[in-house]
């Protein structure tokens, strides 16, 4: 247990989530472990075992966020106490999912913290002017990692996804825009390189699995997933082999689930919850471009774009994760990409993006084939392997996060 | 008392007494619906009083009980969980059903009914809101359940109706009760209590509703939870439990080497592809059923209107012994339903059988011992008071593959050590639905875990059970946990009731309910020795394969974690309750424990 605890505090500060030594997990059996040596002095090792004490827990983690992040958490957690919501509302895929809301509490206290967390998986805390989260697991530390990250991505796309709008509503005030300036400065510049992927088309099991881990890992870092989630997947005859549910992409392993397309195993019950969308997406293929790679990220920025929307009457507002049908797209003119944004929520329900996705992501054409999902993240398609994908992954998150920006500047100062 | 103005609950409890004919409205104090909830929690309370009478004695309760959320829009919350007193091991007995009997129960607006005494005749029991009738059943008597339901549909087509079949009234110990033709009350004997007390069947239907103290709310609890389902591999992806059936785990248990062959001698049966969810599907063309209340409808039905193996029947009767013909499956599902026997002890029973005789089983022959084991007569007869006892009474009680003396399902506990150990913490013994471990050891939610590991699986299923046990008391299904987890259901619970509710709160609700099992079994006499998995677990490998050792549980490390358990649960070490655990929880200390 007391690998786990330092290998997701270790993980958090090399994807500059939080500074080294900001982060502290704890984990409990019957008796108390750290990821790192704590002091019996150090103030957040009596909150810890006080909250401990107080719930019916195995893991928990005290952090307080870094850099850009931050910045967001902070601003986004001082408005959600100024207005009494003491609540942080994203509208990402994944929050609406898996997090609900984010509730937001003004002091370190254990009991506070006890009573946001008997509520919510995590809480943001705002003490002395400095956001920090607390977050519980029942099976494992990497609960505690996932909620952590998980709300630093809500916060980041949230807090930018909300200053456009705000733009578009005419309603900006001097102190936000001064936040934002501050915000944006502290975004670090994206990577331009581009990984060295394993050239395919792969033509057995274990060479399309060492593609899809690398691909997986390289996803990871250059920080085109929130947490470590997304999925890949790739056809190798009349089997997918597809990340399971919940795995690290970074650290895909075994973590891979052949699953045959006639259906005739059950084997791959722990596939990604999209396998519907990737099987639907290949069928199609089969017949048309033949595309055999399809890789899944939570870029930022393209999550962001596709939150925004001029259409500030329009009657499916709230809706729009499920209901949008107005044709929408990302463009960029200058090289004819048209990335289409789609509403679907995860899986196979009424709303599925397994009922979206497929026919917008086949409906494309040339170098870069994606889509991107409303508030959720973008697929794309490699023809034989992950190297296109991969570029397409990056180069949608480029442009959608300079769009963004020329966005922000196109509405100016309202 | 609960008044008019109650939500959620009617608090009305239903007690008859089928010796005198006697009916009684039960009012409890608000107290116990807050601090039980309904369902199990509900059950263990009304039972707790006369929790070491024999089930032979007609004073012991069969409790059907049901939630507050039973009858809303919550999720899954159509079930109606019965508990008394185990003929077959002793301990408590519970199990959740399914069908339609709970939504009917709420609607004819009884939280609970209480079943007491001794009829002097096979009798049925019907309930239509609330009149309540006892009826002579003596020209069902012998009856198979398919024969009961079909007569019993002519005079009542509408409700619910749990029946018994000849297991119950011919002394099998691990008799069920079938509800609804396809759905079972299925372990731990309580169709053989319902036999001692010559009930028949019970016939429900209301027509009454739920009252709900705030609908909007519950509407977004239930989006919550259908949106998290929906994201569920498991419930709702294309292997999954909507479309293929509980069976789709088949074929997981195959790779991951953990597949219960040859009475747990092994754990790969050759030949499992072609005994897979798929197959069935293949060959039987199933349409899907489910639980009133429920959007998974998980339930398969063939063409021919017999029910689809559930995953443990499935496996227990293939792998378990030595059988590779889907036909047999089918039929043996279907004679257990009819007679009335839960498929896993019968499975499992037949497999000790098979071993200890070395007797190749036939498919002819497994018919005639199911038949023997659910008629009282003939061959099969023997093995009509479960594994455990015949293994003892043949001299080779280690090769019993039970935990109390209850079967052990599907699932080898040499592939998922949490497994191990909730097998062995189990009230009811041999159960893998107390703490569900199978939830990250192999489908890997809410985060996988380390299936070949102890290490944090002592908190972590403590913490399962106590979730579980509050599922069991809302009531919903716990397959839904997949994917939902009770801070989804304790927003429903507010909604429904009025009562502010954290899932804390809830799972404190469940502590209180697991506890008070172990203090009506502690004054059974059950202690840490039962607490334990058969020696072979601890003995011989599994069936390795490439990469993939499959060596026997470690014995030392799976007794320090079932220590380090004994602490966090607040037992002693020899894992009996303590007064200041059951004071801290508000449970009375038993006077038969003395003053520990």
């Amino acid at each position: 247990m007391i690998t786990l605890l330092a290998k997701y505090a270790a993980k958090l500060t090399a994807t500059g989530l939080c500074a080294p030594g900001d982060v502290l997990l704890a984990a409990l059996d019957d008796e108390l472990g750290w990821s790192q040596v704590v002091e019996s002095s150090d103030p957040r090792r009596g909150l810890m075992e006080e909250i401990f004490a107080g719930m019916s827990i195995s893991a928990l983690l005290l952090a307080r966020p870094a850099g850009v992040y931050q910045a967001v958490m902070a601003e986004l957690a001082r408005q959600a106490l100024a207005d009494g919501s003491r609540s942080i509302t994203p509208g990402d895929c994944e929050t609406r999912t898996f997090l609900h809301d984010l509730p937001v509490v003004d002091s370190l206290h254990a009991v506070v913290i006890i009573q946001a967390l008997r509520q919510r998986k995590g809480c943001v805390i705002l003490h002395e002017g400095e956001a920090f989260v607390a977050a519980f697991g029942s099976v494992s530390p990497e609960q505690a990692y996932v909620t952590f990250s998980s709300m630093c991505f809500a916060s980041f796309v949230a807090y930018f996804a909300d200053h456009l709008r705000t733009l578009r509503a005419g309603a900006m005030t001097d102190q936000r825009r001064a936040a934002f300036a501050r915000s944006t400065a502290l975004l670090q510049d994206d990577r331009s390189d581009r990984p060295d992927l394993l050239p395919g088309p792969f033509e057995d099991e274990d060479a399309a699995r060492e593609a899809m881990i690398q691909a997986g890992r390289s996803t990871v870092e250059y920080g085109l997933v929130d947490s470590y989630f997304g999925n890949i997947s790739y056809r190798l005859g009349d089997t997918i082999l597809i990340s399971q549910t919940g795995s690290s992409l970074d650290e895909l392993g075994a973590c891979i689930d052949p699953c045959r397309m006639d259906g005739s195993s059950c084997a791959g019950l722990t596939a990604s919850s999209e396998y519907s969308a990737h099987k639907a997406v290949y069928e199609a293929e089969l017949a048309q471009n033949g595309a055999r790679a399809i890789l899944h990220g939570h870029p930022r920025f393209s999550v962001i774009l596709s939150l925004d929307c001029p259409r500030l009457d329009c009657p499916k507002l709230g809706e729009c994760h499920r209901a949008c049908d107005t044709a929408r797209a990302v463009v960029d003119a200058t090289c004819g990409m048209a990335v289409p944004i789609v509403p679907g929520e995860v899986g196979t329900g009424p709303f599925g993006l397994c009922n979206t996705l497929p026919q917008a992501l086949t409906g494309t054409s040339g170098e870069k084939r994606g889509a991107i999902v409303y508030g959720h993240g973008l697929f794309t398609l490699g023809a034989v392997d992950f190297r296109d994908a991969f570029a397409s992954l990056m180069d949608v998150e480029h442009f959608c996060r300079a769009e963004y920006f020329r966005r922000v500047g196109e509405l100016g100062p309202r | 008392m609960i008044g008019q103005d109650f939500f959620g609950w009617t608090g009305k409890v239903l007690r008859v007494d089928l010796g005198t004919g006697a009916q009684d409205v039960l009012r409890l104090p608000e107290a116990v619906y807050r601090d039980y909830l309904g369902g199990k929690g509900l059950g263990g309370y009304l039972l707790r009083d006369f929790a070491t009478l024999s089930p032979d004695d007609p004073a012991l309760p069969l409790i059907l009980a049901v939630g507050p959320l039973n009858a809303t829009i919550a999720p899954t919350s159509g079930r109606c969980h019965l508990t008394t007193r185990s003929p077959l091991t002793g301990a408590v007995a519970d199990s959740s059903a399914g069908g339609r009997l709970g939504t009917e129960l709420a609607r004819a607006g009884w939280d609970a009914v209480v079943i007491v005494g001794r009829a002097e005749r096979p009798t049925g029991l019907e309930i239509d809101n609330d009149t309540v009738r006892l009826v002579d059943a003596s020209a069902l008597q012998g009856c198979d359940t398919h024969e009961v339901f079909a007569r019993l549909r002519l005079r009542r087509p509408k409700g619910s109706i749990a029946a018994t079949g000849p297991a119950a009234d011919t002394g099998c110990l691990f008799a069920s009760l079938i509800v609804d033709t396809h759905h079972a009350a299925g372990r731990c004997g309580l169709g053989r209590v319902a036999g001692l007390k010559n009930l028949k069947y019970l016939a429900v239907h209301g027509t009454g509703r739920r009252k709900v103290a705030d609908l909007p709310t519950l509407k977004v609890a239930r989006e919550d939870i259908l949106r998290l389902t929906a994201a569920s591999p498991a419930l709702m992806g294309q292997h999954g439990f909507s479309c293929f059936g509980t069976g789709s785990i088949f074929d997981l248990m195959d790779s991951r080497r953990m597949m219960p062959t040859d009475n747990f001698a092994r754990t790969r049966f050759p030949g499992a592809e072609n005994l897979n969810a798929h197959a069935y599907k293949q060959r039987y063309q199933p349409r899907r059923h489910g639980c009133q209340g429920c959007h998974v409808l998980c339930k398969k039905i063939a063409a021919d209107g017999r029910s689809l193996p559930e995953f443990e029947t499935m496996s227990h009767f293939t792998a378990l012994i030595g059988n590779t013909d889907l036909e047999l499956v089918m039929q043996a599902g279907d004679l257990c339903g009819r007679l009335g026997l839960d498929t896993i002890s019968a499975g499992s029973t037949l497999a000790c059988y098979r071993e200890i005789s070395g007797e190749e089983l036939s498919g002819a022959r497994v018919l005639e011992l199911l038949t023997g084991m659910g008629t009282g007569t003939g061959p099969g007869a023997e093995l009509a008071n479960g594994s455990a006892k015949y293994a003892a009474a043949q001299g080779r009680p280690e090769l019993s593959m039970s935990v109390k003396g209850l079967e052990l399902p599907a699932y080898d506990p040499r592939g998922a050590y949490g497994m191990a150990l909730a097998y062995a913490t189990s009230t009811r013994g041999g159960c893998h639905l107390r703490a569900y471990p199978i939830s990250h050891e192999i489908l890997r939610k809410p985060v996988a875990t380390d299936r070949f590991s102890f290490s944090g699986k002592a908190r972590i299923v403590k913490i399962a059970e106590d979730a579980n046990a509050c599922v069991d008391s809302l009531i919903a299904c716990k397959f839904l946990f997949f994917a939902a987890s009770l801070e989804e259901y304790a927003r429903a619970f507010s909604a429904v009731t009025g009562v502010a509710a954290t899932a804390h709160d809830l799972l404190l609700v469940g502590e209180r309910v697991d506890y008070q099992e172990r203090l009506m079994n502690a004054r059974n006499g059950f202690a840490a020795r039962h607490d334990d998995l058969p020696p072979r677990f601890f003995a011989e490998e599994g069936t390795s394969g490439p990469n993939l050792p499959i060596p026997p549980v470690p014995r030392e490390d799976f007794l320090a974690c079932r220590a380090a358990y004994y602490r966090i649960r607040g037992l002693t070490p020899d894992g009996l309750p303590t007064r200041e655990t059951a004071e801290r929880l508000g449970l009375p200390w038993p006077a038969s424990l003395g003053g520990a």
